[in-house]
């Protein structure tokens, strides 16, 4: 792990990957460091703010006495493993880029179900819009690369893939992922607490619909 | 109850408070006043709580009306001349705006966003913690309207101590303060962050200030950094080159390298940088 100043307000801590990601994440959370305003986990990063009054070159010296549990991101269950806190999130799987996928990959569209639906994912981190999380741990065969155009409208509860993650919109919006299916699970519902269905840490299995 | 009443909003007029920190990880940015030192002055010049929520005025032009009372009201941010009835009021003080009196703001000659704070704040239901209305995120009270009521909170209990406080210069060119890196490394030559004279695109908005000028080239063409958290003031060049500076509505995570973050002071200067404007930056 290593620490860069981003801005004189925040850190980010460069990491090897998306599980120790998860664990610096859940380390820092459980820590309940006071001079944490907000922690923003990423791809191979995470982002500590810190809150007003703390300075960061002290809050990089306490993060360099957080205790990390390096387990904590490495939990991929097999696909015979039931785990009672996975989500399941169904899925009538068909989206437009269904086809694309099943020649990209060579798993043909049959395929790429078999193989979206087969292991678990993780909740690597969220962006890009309130509910919409970045799921990484699945099948390796399925990365492919995002459209050479975004669409400008891709509809709410659309499953899509890109690079290493699958992740479901949570709203209508522009977006350049490859599209293999839809849910109408609700990602997003600020009458809901918490509001974000998929948080970072969970573990999110895909059950294909028959139609 | 008061309340003011929106008659005309304005080209763009937001509820903001000190935004919602600490839902990053699910995707909802911070968001709040775009100039927080000009929104918390507007409080403390009316007594009101930390936090207390105001209007965000964007190249003025707002006009609201008492109504259910009379509304004590402060305006900071970028200099306007204020209307209250046929009378001319000074901004940067406190101002009674009588019961069915109107408030009138004019279009400022330097600065982008004024901020009206009421005395006892504007009340309207919180979303996640905040009043604040993040345009990225779309959440939050929705952008004002004519015929919108603000409802106005009970008043402190606790009475101003200063009656007018000096407006603040905003023209001229804009020096922001620059902390290098995280990922100064990615373009060919991170330097030209502040050698290079900037304009300040029309393109700006609450998510981010575009600037206008020699594109940044990238140290390995067609290399993608994997998304990482973002933070306000961080100075992202995207493909075409041209370097973004995140405002209070940011998106959580970029894809794009940060070569630079500008100082957290120096923020609130860039919220009121208006299009066409000359910048530079300065590495500390």
């Amino acid at each position: 792990m290593r620490v860069r100043p981003y801005g004189d307000r925040a850190l980010i801590l460069d990491l090897d990957d998306a599980g120790e990601v998860v664990s610096w994440v859940s380390a820092i959370r459980e820590a309940r460091l006071p001079g944490v305003a907000d922690v923003v986990p990423a791809a191979r990063t995470v982002l500590v703010a810190a809150a007003d009054g703390t300075d960061v070159g002290a809050l990089a010296a306490v993060l360099q006495h957080v205790e990390v549990d390096p387990g904590r991101g490495e939990a991929e269950p097999s696909a015979a493993e039931v785990r009672d806190d996975e989500i399941v999130i169904r899925v009538e799987y068909g989206g437009p880029d269904l086809g694309d996928v099943g020649e990209l990959t060579g798993l043909g569209p049959d395929g790429v179900v078999a193989a979206h639906t087969a292991t678990s994912w993780r909740v690597a981190f969220g962006g890009f819009a309130p509910g919409f999380a970045y799921l990484v741990g699945g099948d390796p065969r399925l990365q492919v690369p995002r459209r050479h155009t975004a669409r400008t409208s891709v509809p709410s509860g659309a499953v899509g893939l890109a690079g290493e993650y699958s992740g479901i919109y949570p709203r209508p919006s522009p977006g350049g992922w490859q599209l293999i299916g839809t849910t109408d699970a609700v990602l997003w519902d600020l009458d809901r607490d918490p509001p974000a269905l998929l948080r970072p840490g969970a573990t999110v299995r895909f059950e294909a619909v028959r139609v | 109850m008061r309340e003011l009443e929106v008659v005309r909003p304005g080209p763009l007029a937001l509820v903001q408070d000190l935004g919602r920190p600490g839902w990053s990880a699910v995707g909802v940015g911070r968001s709040g006043a775009a100039d927080r030192g000009a929104y918390q002055l507007a409080n403390r010049l009316l007594a009101n709580p930390e936090g207390a929520a105001a209007v965000e005025v964007t190249l003025g032009g707002f006009d609201v009306a008492a109504r259910g009372g009379d509304v004590w009201v402060a305006v900071t941010g970028a200099p306007v001349e204020l209307r209250v009835g046929r009378r001319v009021v000074d901004p940067y003080a406190a101002v009674c705006v009588r019961e069915g009196e109107r408030l009138r703001l004019g279009v400022p000659k330097a600065g982008l966003r004024s901020y009206v704070a009421v005395r006892g704040g504007v009340d309207v239901p919180p979303v996640l913690g905040s009043r604040s209305r993040d345009v990225l995120a779309a959440i939050g009270p929705a952008p004002l309207v004519v015929g919108d009521r603000l409802p106005v909170g009970r008043p402190p209990r606790t009475y101003p101590q200063v009656d007018a406080v000096p407006v603040p210069v905003h023209d001229g060119d804009v020096a922001l303060r620059v902390v290098r890196g995280p990922r100064d490394d990615w373009v060919r030559d991170a330097d030209g962050l502040v050698r290079d004279r900037w304009t300040v695109s029309p393109h700006s908005d609450r998510v981010g200030m575009r600037l206008e000028g020699p594109p940044m080239r990238p140290a390995v063409p067609g290399r993608q950094l994997p998304s990482e958290g973002a933070y306000r003031g961080a100075v992202q060049v995207p493909p075409g080159g041209e370097p973004v500076v995140f405002l209070a509505d940011h998106p959580v995570t970029g894809g794009y390298p940060v070569v630079g973050v500008v100082v957290d002071a120096d923020v609130d200067r860039a919220a009121q940088a208006r299009p066409g404007q000359s910048l530079r930056f300065r590495w500390i």
